[in-house]
C-alpha cells in the first residue's frame, strides 16, 4: 500500500512538473504537508545539495531519497519508476508525431501559460527555503521583526550570490566550501 | 538483445557523470551520442531537449527516451532511461543509507547548516536564469504573480496550477487570434 502510494505520487509529479529540475521542488514540498512522515522541509533542503553535487538529474535523485528514506530500496525504486513513467509514455507518444507536436498551435499556447505558472511555484519554493535557511520564525512569534532574520547567514548568502555571479565553478565548490565554513561557524 | 545492452551501458555512463542535469549536460549528450556513437545528429539532439523542456518530467529522462527511441524503439527509450537513472539510484541511496547513519554527529549537523544557506543562493541564481526564459510578457508576469501568491499563502496543490495556466494560455490564444480576424 505504501509503495503504491509512493508510485503515485510520484507519478503524479512526474506528469505535472514542467521544466525539469527545480520544476519538482514546488510537489516535494507539497508531498510534506501532505505526508509530513515520508519528508521534511529541511530534508528537502539538505536533498537538493546533495543533488546539486552528485550526478544524475535533480528529480530523479529526489524521487530516489524520499523513497528510500520512507521504504527502503523498494521504495526509493517505486518513487523513481513513478517519477519517470509518465515522462517515457509521453515522449514515445509524441516522438511519432514529433514535428506535428511541435507546431501545434495548442501545445504552444498551453505551454505559453505553463511556464509562468512553473516559474511562480518555483518562486514559493524559494520563499520556503528562504525561510527555513536563513529566518528565524520563532522571533515573529515574539514579535521580535529584527531578529527574524539571522544576519550572519543573510550576509554570507549574499557573498556566495555575489560568488557565485563572478565565477563559473561548479556548485559542488560552493556547497563543499559551505560545508567546512559551516563546521566553524554556527549558522 | 545486445543494441540493447549497448544503449543501456551507454546511458549509464552518461548518468554516471551528469552533474545536476539542465544545459550542463548537453555537451556530454553530443560527445557520446553524436561525436562517438554516431546514434544522433546535434540538430535532431537540440530539438529534443527543446522538446523535453516543454514536456512534463526530468528534461534528461525525455532526452533519454527520445534519443532511445530514435536508435532502438520503443525498448530502446526504455532501456536509454533506466541506463541514464540507474547510477542516480545507487549513488543517492548509498548517500540516504549513510546520512540517517551520520545525520545526529554534531560535526554533519553543522555542515548542513552551511550547506543550507547555499542552497538558497543556488536557488536564487536558478531563478534567475529561469526567469527570463519563462515569463516574457505582462500576461506572463500576471499568471507569475498570482501562481506564486496564491501558493505561498493557500494550500493548493500545484498540479490545479499547472491545469488552469494551461487554460489561459489556450484560451489567451484563442482571444489573440480571433481579435486578428
Amino acid at each position: 500500500m505504501l509503495y503504491l502510494q509512493l508510485f503515485w505520487e510520484f507519478f503524479k509529479t512526474g506528469l505535472f512538473s514542467v521544466g525539469g529540475g527545480l520544476a519538482t521542488l514546488p510537489f516535494l514540498y507539497d508531498m510534506a504537508k501532505k505526508h509530513p512522515d515520508w519528508i521534511d522541509a529541511s530534508s528537502i533542503m539538505d536533498m537538493l545539495a546533495v543533488s546539486e553535487s552528485t550526478p544524475g538529474p535533480i528529480g530523479v535523485n529526489m524521487s530516489t531519497y524520499t523513497g528510500f528514506k520512507t521504504g527502503g530500496v523498494l521504495g526509493s525504486l517505486m518513487a523513481t519508476m513513478g517519477l519517470v513513467i509518465p515522462s517515457v509514455i509521453i515522449v514515445l507518444i509524441i516522438a511519432g508525431i514529433l514535428t506535428r507536436f511541435k507546431e501545434s498551435k495548442y501545445v504552444q499556447a498551453a505551454f505559453y501559460g505553463m511556464r509562468p505558472a512553473t516559474m511562480g511555484l518555483i518562486a514559493a519554493a524559494t520563499i520556503v527555503v528562504i525561510k527555513e535557511a536563513l529566518m528565524d520564525t520563532s522571533a515573529l512569534a515574539k514579535g521580535d521583526l529584527l531578529g527574524l532574520f539571522e544576519p550572519v547567514s543573510v550576509i554570507y548568502c549574499i557573498i556566495l550570490i555575489m560568488l557565485m555571479s563572478k565565477l563559473k565553478v561548479h556548485p559542488i565548490v560552493f556547497v563543499a566550501v559551505s560545508a567546512v565554513i559551516g563546521c566553524f561557524v554556527k549558522f | 538483445m545486445k543494441k540493447l545492452l549497448v544503449i543501456y551501458w551507454t546511458f549509464f555512463k552518461m548518468g554516471a557523470v551528469c552533474f545536476g542535469g539542465g544545459y550542463a549536460m548537453l555537451p556530454i549528450l553530443e560527445r557520446e551520442l553524436v561525436k562517438k556513437r554516431g546514434w544522433t545528429t546535434k540538430e535532431n539532439l537540440i530539438d529534443y531537449y527543446a522538446i523535453g523542456q516543454c514536456t512534463p518530467g526530468v528534461i534528461a529522462v525525455n532526452t533519454s527516451t527520445f534519443v532511445g527511441n530514435e536508435i532502438g524503439g520503443i525498448f530502446g527509450g526504455i532501456m536509454g532511461t533506466l541506463g541514464f537513472i540507474t547510477p542516480s539510484i545507487i549513488i543517492i541511496t548509498l548517500i540516504a543509507a549513510l546520512l540517517s547513519n551520520f545525520a545526529h554527529i554534531d560535526m554533519v549537523q553543522r555542515a548542513f547548516g552551511g550547506i543550507r544557506i547555499c542552497v538558497c543562493a543556488l536557488m536564487f541564481m536558478a531563478v534567475a536564469k529561469l526567469w527570463k526564459s519563462a515569463v516574457k510578457d505582462m500576461l506572463g508576469t500576471v499568471i507569475f504573480i498570482m501562481v506564486a501568491g496564491c501558493s505561498v499563502f493557500l494550500d493548493i496543490s500545484p498540479v490545479i496550477y499547472v491545469i488552469l495556466a494551461a487554460t489561459v494560455g489556450i484560451i489567451a490564444d484563442k482571444i489573440k487570434s480571433t481579435s486578428k480576424e
